[in-house]
């Protein structure tokens, strides 16, 4: 299975989605470069709007994503809920 | 990673880049200037359009306007990206707790009959309008010449998908999905909307950018936005809801602001030469009629007997603004 | 907004009565005639709805996100400028990183921006164009936002005043003014493959990561901020190009071909194009992050493999030149910025060798090619150098008609050779770098006929004369001051100076 992976800039807000991140996907693994950390992932990757919220002691749009992202692999799905990256293969 | 605040004396070798040089002097350009002047490619291109070969990528030949300095269509606003999406996050702030005010505040459910109907036939179709508008824009943005018109159409192409956006969530708050079907329906086939439906497809195929940028942005939004902003707003406040004005305030607010950008293109434009102001004058002329008269078949089932007097009361306004700007 | 009506419909209904329900199929003018370049490609297109809107933004979210990114960076630049932070950078031999990068990028992006101009007015869907609209505005942010980066390091160092003049004119510009050129002269679907699909995606990360990483590695905060602020916007691309080839390839079957022919074109020559940011990574990062080899590895070969292996399904198969390109990964770095060193007197940033310890990195990231192929011409021109012979080049390069770089590049599965390929066509002889190269012009020769070639322009002397002090003064250079050796440099003895201003009294 391929990997997918997301990176945000490494700062104290995105610091709660990393960690949500890390917690609600197994294969999930940091690859630390500067001054942002990579998150990769087999086959796919769940980004959880509760699961942030829960971390981050306020209300959270996944959208608010946008300030922190640095960049991101596989194809993406997104509902109000949850952010999914995955390949097809 | 640690910043020093250090407060040594260190004298620049230059305060800008060469090109601002050349126009202003050697001092520090603003960010508006550094963001604007000359980003556009003007002296060679590798290969020929596809899509338009007997024309460059940009080309001066698109428009029948002459400028000797395209930057003259410069913005008095001086919208660089980072001012432009800042201005409008904080208006956009506003109107949110406006519309916020006005839905826990029981406003959708006071409604009168009177003004709720203005807001689902009268407004609500103008998304589509509006959706237009963003379509000329953005045409405008890939065809024009020059960094300062252009991006600043990209801009405004963005304001209208923004200000249809929030007619959309108006509609969608007053009267739901359906609401949403029963305009366009009445965008597609209602009789007092075909004028408009007509002359906005007209647009679509104009071909010289600045005569749409005149047919859209000057002629017929002057006309439309004092419509629906002025009058049909006062005809729902006289109903007795403050609804109606209350979540269209960022439309009015937008609508003065950009007039002062447009305005300033078409007053450079016709100051250049006795030629573009006839170009101007004539473009004014072919598309004032037809704006005129897809206003007045909205103005009618609207305003009734009133409506001559707001028809005129608009053209009288839109002749004025045309005076200021010298056409 | 939050709505009581709103929340009973879900992010995607909500989304299409916001984008797509704006839109219409126009009966007073013929839909032909309103959206007249979405079928000349050959590109079939059987429903529009079809579509799946990426990143669902809205214009509310869409300024509200953009402005915080917007209100952080220039906080952060003007804190920077303030405090004269480009003191902070490492080494100033990284200045011609940041001034390759400033010199060339920002005009890149405007070409981007008026490209998605164009695709955002021409395609039938509405919710393409939306994305596109967006992408537009934020490829205009990019150049505004690195421009007034630059502004700062264009007051201290040189290089970079005459950015605007060059791009058309400075030889080494073409490459990418060319690559840009072509895309934007292509129709709105070719556009999306080279641009949305091929640039923003399968190299895109090539680009920025390890640069921007560099940047930061380099204590270039400005430029950091700039490239992690930006970043974001970039996945936002990054899904719209790979939606728009899904989109593509699910429409019709006939499209494969069509589409399979654009990203083998776009792939070659966006890797050539980035052979200069391999150079960069490998020789103008005084603190380097890792090798472009490395890079190419993580970002090419796995990120791309998964990729290409997603879209087999469809028939898409990997591009022919993607073994070259991962071949040349070992060549590329070492082969362009010995160009540049021997050209220098022609290049508005400064060159050197690179120092025993930097020999020593290069040798360990590249242990099947540098010892063998470049360490021996690296010490070879330092003794020269020594000796006072410092080696120029004072012919002027034969050029390729398509990715315009000077040849350069070698043989695949022979680096002691100069690659080059010629053809006859219509009584001109052209020249090529590569087999790949070479196919592009022949697929469509009557378009990489008009290029404009620096080289022979100058010959014919309409590039200030003929001689090389002549186009020094037609392309703006200031000879002494923009191009040559780093040691030695205006740049050096100014960041000497005032860095030791900025840590003494006195």
């Amino acid at each position: 299975m391929s990997s997918v992976f997301i990176a945000f800039q490494a700062t104290e807000e995105s610091r709660p989605i990393v960690e949500a991140i890390l917690a609600d996907n197994p294969s999930a693994v940091t690859v630390e470069n500067p001054g942002m950390v990579k998150i990769n992932a087999e086959s796919s990757l769940t980004i959880k709007r509760r699961s942030v919220e829960e971390r981050l002691g306020r209300r959270f749009d996944l959208q608010e994503i946008h300030l922190h992202l640095i960049t991101i692999s596989g194809h993406l799905d997104e509902d109000d809920e949850q952010l999914t990256l995955a390949w097809k293969n | 990673m640690q910043i020093d605040l250090k407060t040594i004396n260190i004298k620049p070798l230059r305060q800008t880049f060469d090109h601002l040089a050349a126009r202003f002097g050697d001092k520090p350009a603003s960010r508006y200037q550094e963001g604007t002047y000359d980003l556009q490619q003007t002296y060679l291109f590798h290969y020929r359009p596809t899509w338009d070969p007997d024309r460059e990528v940009f080309d001066e030949r698109r428009t029948a306007l002459r400028m000797r300095d395209w930057y003259e269509l410069k913005d008095p606003r001086q919208f660089y990206y980072g001012t432009y999406t800042i201005t409008r996050a904080k208006q956009q702030d506003t109107a949110d707790g406006a519309f916020e005010f006005a839905v826990d505040g029981g406003l959708i459910e006071a409604l009168p009959k009177a003004a709720r109907s203005l807001v689902l036939e009268v407004l609500l179709p103008i998304r589509h309008l509006e959706w237009g508008a963003n379509m000329n824009n953005t045409f405008i943005s890939a065809y024009g010449y020059g960094t300062a018109i252009e991006a600043a159409c990209m801009y405004a192409a963005m304001d209208r998908l923004g200000i249809a956006q929030q007619v959309t969530r108006i509609g969608l708050a007053v009267g739901g999905e359906e609401a949403l079907t029963v305009a366009k329906d009445a965008w597609l086939a209602g009789a007092q909307w075909q004028p408009m439906r007509k002359l906005v497809e007209d647009t679509f195929v104009l071909k010289d950018w600045f005569e749409l940028f005149v047919a859209q942005n000057l002629v017929l939004d002057a006309l439309v936005y004092e419509f629906l902003y002025t009058h049909v707003d006062a005809l729902a406040a006289a109903s007795g809801s403050s609804f109606f004005g209350l979540v269209t305030k960022f439309m009015k607010d937008w609508h003065l602001e950009t007039s002062r950008w447009v305005d300033a293109v078409v007053k450079a434009a016709v100051v250049e030469s006795a030629e573009n102001k006839a170009l101007v004058s004539g473009w004014v002329s072919k598309h004032s009629a037809p704006s005129v008269a897809a206003v007045e078949a909205l103005a009618g089932p609207v305003f009734g007997t009133g409506a001559t007097a707001v028809v005129d009361a608009l053209q009288r306004k839109l002749a004025g603004r045309l005076t200021m700007v010298g056409v | 907004m939050d709505m009581k009506t709103e929340k009973k419909l879900s992010l995607k209904e909500r989304y299409r009565h916001l984008t797509r329900g704006l839109g219409w199929d126009t009966t007073y003018q013929p839909m032909k005639d309103v959206f007249p370049f979405d079928t000349y490609e050959g590109i079939t297109i059987h429903d529009w709805d079809k579509w799946e809107d990426p990143f669902r933004l809205t214009m509310d979210a869409y300024w509200k996100y953009q402005a915080e990114k917007e209100r952080k960076l220039y906080a952060i630049l003007d804190a920077f400028n303030q405090s004269h932070g480009h003191l902070n950078v490492t080494d100033a031999r990284y200045l011609s990183a940041i001034k390759l990068f400033f010199s060339a990028i920002p005009l890149l992006e405007y070409m981007a921006h008026r490209g998605f101009s164009i695709a955002g007015r021409q395609f039938r869907g509405v919710g393409p164009r939306v994305a596109c609209q967006m992408q537009s505005l934020d490829e205009i942010r990019h150049a505004q936002t690195q421009i007034h980066t630059a502004s700062n390091y264009n007051k201290y160092y040189n290089g970079m005043h005459a950015f605007v003049h060059q791009m058309p004119r400075m030889w080494y510009m073409s490459v990418p003014k060319s690559f840009f050129d072509d895309a934007i002269t292509a129709g709105p679907f070719e556009w999306m493959i080279a641009i949305g699909f091929s640039f923003e995606y399968v190299l895109t990360n090539l680009l920025f990561v390890p640069f921007m990483s560099g940047a930061a590695f380099n204590g270039d905060l400005g430029t950091m901020t700039f490239g992690f602020s930006a970043q974001s916007d970039e996945a936002r691309h990054m899904t719209l190009g790979l939606e728009c080839i899904k989109f593509m390839l699910e429409q019709d079957p006939a499209n494969l071909p069509i589409v399979q022919k654009w990203i083998d074109k776009w792939t070659w020559r966006g890797s050539r194009v980035l052979a200069l940011v391999a150079m960069m990574m490998d020789y103008m990062l005084p603190k380097r992050v890792m090798s472009w080899k490395e890079a190419w590895e993580i970002y090419f070969e796995q990120n791309g493999g998964a990729l290409f292996k997603d879209l087999e399904r469809y028939g898409i198969k990997v591009p022919d030149c993607a073994a070259q390109a991962t071949e040349e990964k070992e060549h590329i770095s070492h082969q362009l910025f010995a160009a540049l060193y021997q050209w220098n007197f022609g290049t508005s940033l400064h060159t050197w060798i690179p120092n025993p310890d930097e020999l020593d990195w290069l040798s360990a990231k590249y242990p099947n090619t540098f010892d063998r192929y470049y360490r021996p011409r690296w010490e070879l021109w330092a003794d020269m150098a020594e000796q006072g012979k410092r080696h120029l080049n004072v012919g002027l390069a034969q050029l390729c008609q398509v990715c315009q770089y000077p040849m350069i590049f070698t043989e695949p599965g022979n680096p002691s050779k100069l690659c080059h390929r010629e053809l006859d066509y219509k009584g001109e002889k052209y020249h090529f770098c590569s087999d790949h190269c070479q196919h592009i012009f022949e697929n469509e020769a009557e378009k990489y006929v008009q290029a404009w070639l620096p080289m022979p322009q100058l010959f014919q002397g309409t590039c200030g004369g003929g001689s090389v002090e002549g186009w020094m003064k037609w392309v703006n250079l200031v000879p002494g001051v923009d191009n040559m050796d780093f040691e030695g440099s205006q740049d050096q003895k100014n960041f000497a100076l005032w860095k030791g201003m900025a840590s003494s009294n006195g």
